[in-house]
């Protein structure tokens, strides 16, 4: 990709990618980058996991819009926020109902019968449709819903990608199910939604063989969906700083040992003498994964997608580590 | 789901020690080891820890069957399992001649169909007639294709019919169980429950309850439901909803019972329970609510494989060091090769040392249970020989 994308038009970015890819990090980091803007961000998570409040270090999320992170004011200008919603398939049908039925009575009724608990459980269709229907929610707040946050973008954090078009996809899932009636108008104004310029899906990928194949395999899927494919974010790169013919050398353990002893010497380290072989086969164990990611890297860039890549880092991530993220992702254009 | 909280279960106060290691030829060599469990989150290699482990135990003189969940395709074409069908197939070029195998082992190797393995339970226990009529229901073709936690009982079930072949007809002595996909580690205990839950529910027992007698009284309270409920999905749905409850009635005995048996099946003492980790903390978090879960549910731990381990950098130079010799260096020559192995070996020091630092906390918390550490490979493994080659590094961990 030569051109940079512009994805400022984006009001919906969903999150997707193979479990241990690292996609919860990805949307937090993303979700931080359009916030330090000035943004008002809306973080979702979708899987039951208080994966977020985790990641920042916040209570347990409950069923309601929380702000979890809020930027240092500066030069005068309102700072963004991030705020996080953990959206799960009953609370979102209880709330549905009072927002568009006023049920009521009836509402209850359903909960004491157990038509809440069957509904959400028995047909994932309605499930789905009811946790992108939150999402949807919130991306085009109406007038039903009083005195509620109005985001300048939503970010998903979305199943992993081997169910990601099914997730989106409300629209085929529920056709079995429900011909007509409420539930399918509903699917049937999300899906606009998601098929709209205003929406993307990013795919988060490791540089290893089955996590790319599986993205390559995603976004086949959600072509044929007609699901608009974001950007490929690529995570846990290793270090880039050794030349490639120093890696090269590494393969072929033709490194210059003398020259690493002289350097190590001069600069007064004292590693005993396991140091300079340890270092030799690390290079060597860095350039192998190096060539692998390589290859993996390649095939990335024939995904023919803007691609963006964040650094592993040796420490973990927590909070400090999200705004590092972010910073990057800033920096490269995603958010 | 995994909003409610369950205490945690541990020694409470306990002084840090390694932990106690896992003897994994043991683990297969041991004739009474029947059934192997592979349990984690997602993203840890438990399809090719599973994989491994039984090569090895084949090559070793086990006569084994692996069920695979979701393998990597260049993985299922190298065991020939590249087709659905439900079947364990024979894995061709098992070897014998090496230290420690013994001859006479033999693997075979299935990738699990959920919604054929569904179907076929229907079939078994339906007359044609009614079986044609769940097989064509929407609700069933819903609640067969994608109910969270159908393929992990399916996975159970599965396992249940391999397991009571197994012990008509002796072709296996072993059985290894990879388990699906799934973000936490509990949801394959939890499906059998969950499936009956539902099967149970206030709901479909209403559907069921004929509008007479003292169900009147309920009747009524029904009739807001369903005039609620038609409102919202459209009439259709509810009929076909009743029509697929009052079909799958006579089933819901037989399914409660099979899943109580394979849920026996598991507490047996010749299974074993392998709970597979990534150095990471969400993996080792699932890892400690899993293994803690096992103890709960009286089910036999084996031990705890921590995958994907990065290898302790040789030489005595700490990360701070060598990161601090690494900015000198640079000043000196920006390009100097030196400079980036140092770099490396300071990244390389941080890795290695967050992950040791998970694992003895996790060794402190759970120190009854042992572990073997994996290596990671430089690359993915997708043949008989890489499987091997993990097989040996468990064994070696």
């Amino acid at each position: 990709m030569t051109e940079p994308a512009d994805w400022s038009r984006l009001r919906l970015h969903v999150v997707t990618g193979k479990g241990g890819t690292g996609k919860s990090t990805v949307a937090a980091a993303l979700a931080l980058g359009l916030a330090s803007q000035g943004k008002q961000v809306l973080l979702c998570e979708v899987e039951g996991r208080q994966g977020i409040a985790r990641m920042f270090d916040v209570d347990p999320l409950p069923y309601a819009e929380r702000r979890i992170a809020t930027g240092l004011r500066h030069d005068g200008q309102q700072p963004g926020a991030v705020h996080a919603l953990h959206i799960d398939p009953e609370s979102a049908l209880l709330e549905y109902l009072s927002m568009y039925y006023k049920l009521g009575r009836a509402g209850r009724a359903l909960d004491r019968f157990g038509v809440i608990e069957f509904a959400t459980t028995i047909a994932p269709g309605v499930r789905d449709v009811l946790l992108t229907g939150k999402v949807f929610e919130a991306v085009q707040r109406n007038s039903r819903n009083k005195g509620a946050v109005r985001y300048d973008a939503v970010v998903l954090d979305a199943p992993p990608t081997g169910r990601i078009a099914q997730f989106l996809n409300v629209n085929d899932e529920l056709a079995g199910l429900a011909k007509v009636g409420p539930i399918r108008s509903q699917a049937d104004t999300v899906m606009t939604l998601f098929r709209s310029p205003r929406t993307a899906v990013h795919l988060v990928t490791v540089l290893e063989e089955m996590p790319v194949q599986e993205t390559a395999d995603g976004i086949a899927e959600l072509r044929r969906a007609r699901l608009p494919v974001g950007a490929v974010v690529v995570n846990q790169v290793r270090p880039r700083d050794i030349a490639p013919a120093d890696l090269r050398a590494a393969l072929e353990g033709r490194l210059d040992t003398e020259r690493i002893a002289t350097d190590l010497e001069e600069t007064g380290i004292d590693g005993g003498a396991d140091l300079v072989p340890g270092l030799v086969a690390e290079a060597r164990d860095h350039a192998e994964r190096r060539a692998l990611e390589d290859a993996q890297r390649a095939v990335v860039d024939g995904l023919d997608r803007p691609t963006y890549e964040l650094p592993r880092l040796p420490g973990g991530v927590d909070l400090g580590g999200l705004y590092e993220l972010a910073a990057i992702l800033k920096k490269e254009g995603l958010a | 789901m995994s909003t409610t909280s369950r205490p945690r279960v541990g020694p409470l106060a306990t002084s840090p020690g390694p932990a106690p290691s896992l003897d994994i030829d043991a683990l297969l060599d041991d004739r009474s080891t029947g059934i192997i469990v592979c349990c984690g989150s997602g993203g840890v290699g438990k399809t090719t820890t599973s994989a491994a482990l039984a090569l090895r135990a084949a090559e070793r003189g086990r006569k084994v069957v692996v069920l695979t969940i979701d393998p990597a395709r260049r993985l299922a074409q190298s065991m020939g399992i590249e087709r659905l069908d439900n079947v364990p197939r024979p894995v061709v070029g098992l070897r014998t001649n090496g230290k420690g195998n013994r001859r006479g082992g033999a693997l075979d190797a299935m990738m699990l169909d959920m919604k054929r393995t569904f179907d076929e339970v229907v079939e078994s226990q339906a007359t044609p007639e009614k079986a044609r009529q769940i097989l064509e229901n929407p609700f069933y073709v819903a609640l067969s294709s994608s109910f969270a936690g159908t393929q992990e009982y399916m996975a159970m079930e599965k396992l249940g019919q391999i397991h009571a072949d197994a012990q008509a007809n002796g072709t296996y002595d072993l059985i290894v169980v990879d388990t699906p996909p799934s973000r936490s580690a509990l949801d394959f205990l939890d499906a059998p429950e969950r499936l009956s839950s539902f099967l149970d529910g206030r709901f479909i027992r209403l559907l069921l309850t004929p509008a007479r007698g003292p169900a009147r009284l309920m009747t009524a309270g029904l009739g807001v439901v369903t005039n609620a409920l038609n409102r919202i999905l459209g009439t259709q749905v509810l009929s076909d909803m009743q029509t697929f409850v009052s079909a799958f009635d006579t089933l819901f005995g037989g399914f409660r019972q099979r899943a109580q048996k394979t849920f026996e099946l598991l507490q047996a003492d010749k299974t074993a329970f392998l709970v597979v980790a990534a150095p990471e903390p969400d993996a080792l978090r699932e890892a400690a609510y899993f293994v803690e879960r096992l103890g709960e549910d009286d089910m036999p731990l084996a031990g705890l494989i921590v995958n994907r381990a990065n290898p302790v950098p040789g030489g005595a130079l700490s990360a701070d060091e060598a990161m601090a010799a690494s900015v000198r260096l640079r000043k000196r020559e920006p390009t100097s090769l030196t400079a980036g192995l140092l770099r490396l070996h300071a990244d390389q020091t941080r890795v290695v040392e967050r992950e040791a630092l998970l694992r003895s906390r996790f060794a402190a918390a759970h120190p009854q249970v042992p572990t073997a550490v994996v290596p990671a490979l430089p690359g993915d493994v997708h043949d008989l020989a890489g499987l091997r080659q993990v097989g040996q590094l468990l064994a070696d961990g």
